[in-house]
């Protein structure tokens, strides 16, 4: 009789982990007749894997359609990924392997600004083409000409990300004169409160709370309540969901109910966000990427929220796709359309016709700038209107997230102040 | 009353319940690392699978929170005995429980983050109670029941845990294995199994303050990640094998955070924490509780 030895358990689990990465990684490898590969490394562990589950489904429905379709170039496509687990460290290596050993044709980036820094000195040696997704700023310091980012943040970030917020501030019943500025200690949000403070300058308002905060902050109720004694007109907090689950918390707690609150808080873009709170969310005013608004209402993005629906709860994912899945399934229609005009897998020629064309998804028509940004910046702030409940289904519909500016995309009427009715 | 003394007040309170929660989060580890010498570092880990344990159990028979924590208490004790049955076969028993036991924890703590994930998704998770959605106001003070209520949780069950340990035979016995397992051999008591008691004691109570984050804030698989290095610090700073000092020392740690948060923002929290419990090893290296050497 064989009996397992400690070393046979290991060959067993060496061998189950490559079959599982090779199964993992190459889900399409049964129909690869040439296919075009386009590799990534995303966060489907660790703090970031929230959106990088959601922005995977996005690209699985894309290249699903796209094969339907007959391919890119006349080719399958194919998605090649490895689970960065939120770790930055792990990044450069995932890429090294995707561009050296598994040689795939396209680069895209992980999910937001800490995964793609660490990604682009591996990309820029090989000089590929890379269409990044939400990142912030990240080509200010490596000014590289073949990276072009799918977010609405623009260049200058901290002339135009606050713009939108400070603008609706101006139309609140009484003119604004003081504001606080709360934000956590990463790069996305400090870049927003830097923003948040200049508006908060040019427009002659007193900054009376000006503060920063670690990640791993668990209970808010002090800071928020060290804000409310400060008494600000205008609140702009720069968090992540689960920092601005604890801030909206405390505020309502602490019954603080100023003119206006929010900023550049994410998580409220979030289904399971949307779901806990409630009304606390009511009259909430924050930075946001998509609203289901009818100023929004681009060709085929409605019939790829149908898709991602059907598919979320199965993949364990936000359940509405609301705030990343249509940008990353356009951040996949740029490739398609460039890869299109250029007819090849040619990386300058695709930069060069990145840099040059327009290009039309179910996110909007827009052109990139010689950054790599969008030339044209389009930060949502929307107001949440009407909440009673945590049902969902309303945020599938307009009348709940209204657009408050810019001005070209605005739905409705700014309601002050900040709480629910009655608080 | 002067705006200043209002928000110190508040600021002690505020930081008192957050203790509470910390005092609960440490005192499995007290157990563990303290009383048993086991670097557990997967203690926050299993405290959110405690959490999400809660969250699904919750949600499905729509019960309050808490009461799921303690009722499902006794299954994480089994677990605790479990792994520390492995543990003690793998490493103790072989005398490498020092670098390949804190890979064991390691291990366990990655298995647990990666489970939870694959099995629930990597979003927040929440089960809020009415009473999470109501604040009393005492004067000029506000008290979140929120916080509260998971403090009198704690309070309760870690009072009641105290009593036993200095009352009943194998709470005394529990302690003597923290200093010499040997001379417990001499007295009949085999202290594997007295161990293995304590390390499930102590897993049931990481379930526990699972219960009780949930009543607190919404919880995902990495959440624990935030805990390990207070829950460390605070048995470090209550004396190690002392659940006094280590209750002692997270109502201070909590103190001491939210009042810097207060007046100096919230980014000097950790600092002033971390600084506090340097200092005070400097003066106290034993700890608040501990015994000198």
């Amino acid at each position: 009789m064989h009996s397992t030895t400690r070393r046979d358990l290991g060959r067993f689990a060496l061998g189950a982990a490559v079959g599982g990465a090779a199964a993992g990684a190459f889900p399409a490898f049964a129909q690869s007749a040439n296919p075009i590969r386009i590799g990534f490394a995303m966060a489907l562990s660790g703090g970031l894997a929230g959106n990088g589950r959601a922005t995977l489904l996005a690209y699985q429905i894309w290249a699903a359609e796209a094969n339907a379709r007959g391919g890119v170039l006349g080719r399958p496509v194919q998605l090649v990924f490895y689970d960065d687990q939120t770790t930055p460290g792990l990044v450069p290596g995932i890429y090294t392997k995707l561009m050296d050993v598994d040689r795939v044709d396209i680069v895209t980036s992980p999910y937001a600004t800490a995964m793609i820094a660490p990604s682009m000195p591996v990309v820029m040696q090989r000089n590929m083409c890379f269409v990044t997704l939400f990142g912030a700023g990240v080509n200010e310091v490596f000014k590289y000409d073949r990276h072009f980012n799918m977010n609405i943040t623009g260049d200058n970030m901290k002339e135009t990300y606050a713009k939108g917020y400070f603008d609706v501030a101006a139309k609140l019943p009484t003119p604004p004169r003081s504001a606080a500025i709360l934000a956590v200690d990463n790069e996305f949000a400090q870049k927003a409160a830097e923003s948040a403070r200049f508006h908060a300058r040019q427009r002659g308002l007193r900054v009376v709370y000006d503060r920063s905060y670690p990640p791993s902050t668990v209970d808010f109720t002090p800071t928020v309540r060290a804000i409310q004694s400060a008494r600000p007109d205008v609140v702009f907090i720069g968090s992540y969901p689960p920092d601005s689950s604890g801030i909206l918390r405390a505020a309502s707690e602490l019954r603080f109910n100023p003119p206006m609150f929010g900023g550049g808080m994410v998580g409220p873009q979030l289904a399971a966000f949307q779901a806990q709170f409630g009304p606390i969310l009511n009259n909430l005013i924050n930075w946001d990427v998509y609203s289901p608004e009818p100023t929004m209402n681009f060709p085929g993005v409605a019939d790829f929220q149908e898709k991602y629906r059907t598919q979320a709860a199965k993949e364990q994912t936000d359940l509405l796709g609301n705030y990343i899945p249509p940008y990353a399934y356009a951040q996949m229609q740029v490739l398609e359309q460039s890869l299109a005009r250029v007819g090849r897998v040619d990386q300058a020629a695709l930069a060069a016709d990145m840099h040059a064309s327009e290009f039309d998804t179910i996110v909007g028509k827009f052109r990139f700038s010689a950054s790599g940004e969008w030339a044209e910046p389009r930060n949502l702030f929307v107001q949440f209107q009407n909440v009673r409940d945590g049902d969902l289904e309303k945020y599938k519909r307009p009348g709940t997230k209204v657009i408050l500016a810019p001005e070209n995309l605005k739905s409705g009427e700014l309601r002050a102040p900040y709480g629910p009715p009655g608080a | 009353m002067d705006p200043d003394l209002q928000l110190l007040l508040n600021g002690v309170v505020s930081g008192l319940l957050l203790g509470g929660l910390y005092a609960f989060a440490a005192s499995g580890l007290a157990m563990s690392f303290g009383m048993l010498d086991i670097v557990n570092i997967a203690h926050p880990a299993l405290m959110i699978a405690g959490a999400f344990s809660v969250v699904v159990v919750g949600t499905a028979l729509g019960l309050d929170p808490l009461l799921v924590a303690v009722l499902q208490a006794p299954l994480f004790y089994v677990l605790g005995i479990g792994i520390y049955s492995v543990y003690h076969h793998f490493f103790e028993r072989r005398g490498e429980e020092a670098l390949q036991g804190l890979a064991f924890f390691f291990g366990i703590m990655f298995i647990i983050e990666v489970g939870l994930v694959m099995a629930f998704g990597p979003e927040q998770r929440f089960l809020d109670p009415p009473y999470a959605f109501v604040t009393l106001r005492l004067g000029e003070i506000d008290v979140p029941l929120r916080m509260l209520v998971p403090m009198l949780l704690a309070a309760a069950v870690l009072g009641l845990l105290l009593l036993w340990l200095r009352s009943s035979f194998t709470g005394l016995a529990i302690g003597a294995v923290a200093q010499d397992a040997e001379a417990l051999r001499l007295m009949a008591i085999d202290p594997v199994r007295i161990k293995r008691l304590a390390f499930g004691l102590s897993v049931a109570l990481a379930a526990l303050a699972g219960g009780a984050l949930v009543v607190v804030q919404p919880v995902e698989p990495t959440s624990g990640q935030i805990f390990i290095g207070r829950v460390f610090a605070i048995c470090i700073m209550g004396g190690m094998a002392s659940l006094p000092g280590c209750i002692a020392a997270a109502l201070l740690f909590g103190v001491v955070e939210n009042v810097t948060a207060t007046f100096a923002g919230p980014s000097w929290s950790p600092a002033v924490a971390f600084g506090w419990l340097l200092l005070m090893l400097a003066v106290r290296p034993q700890g608040l509780f501990g015994k000198a050497a």
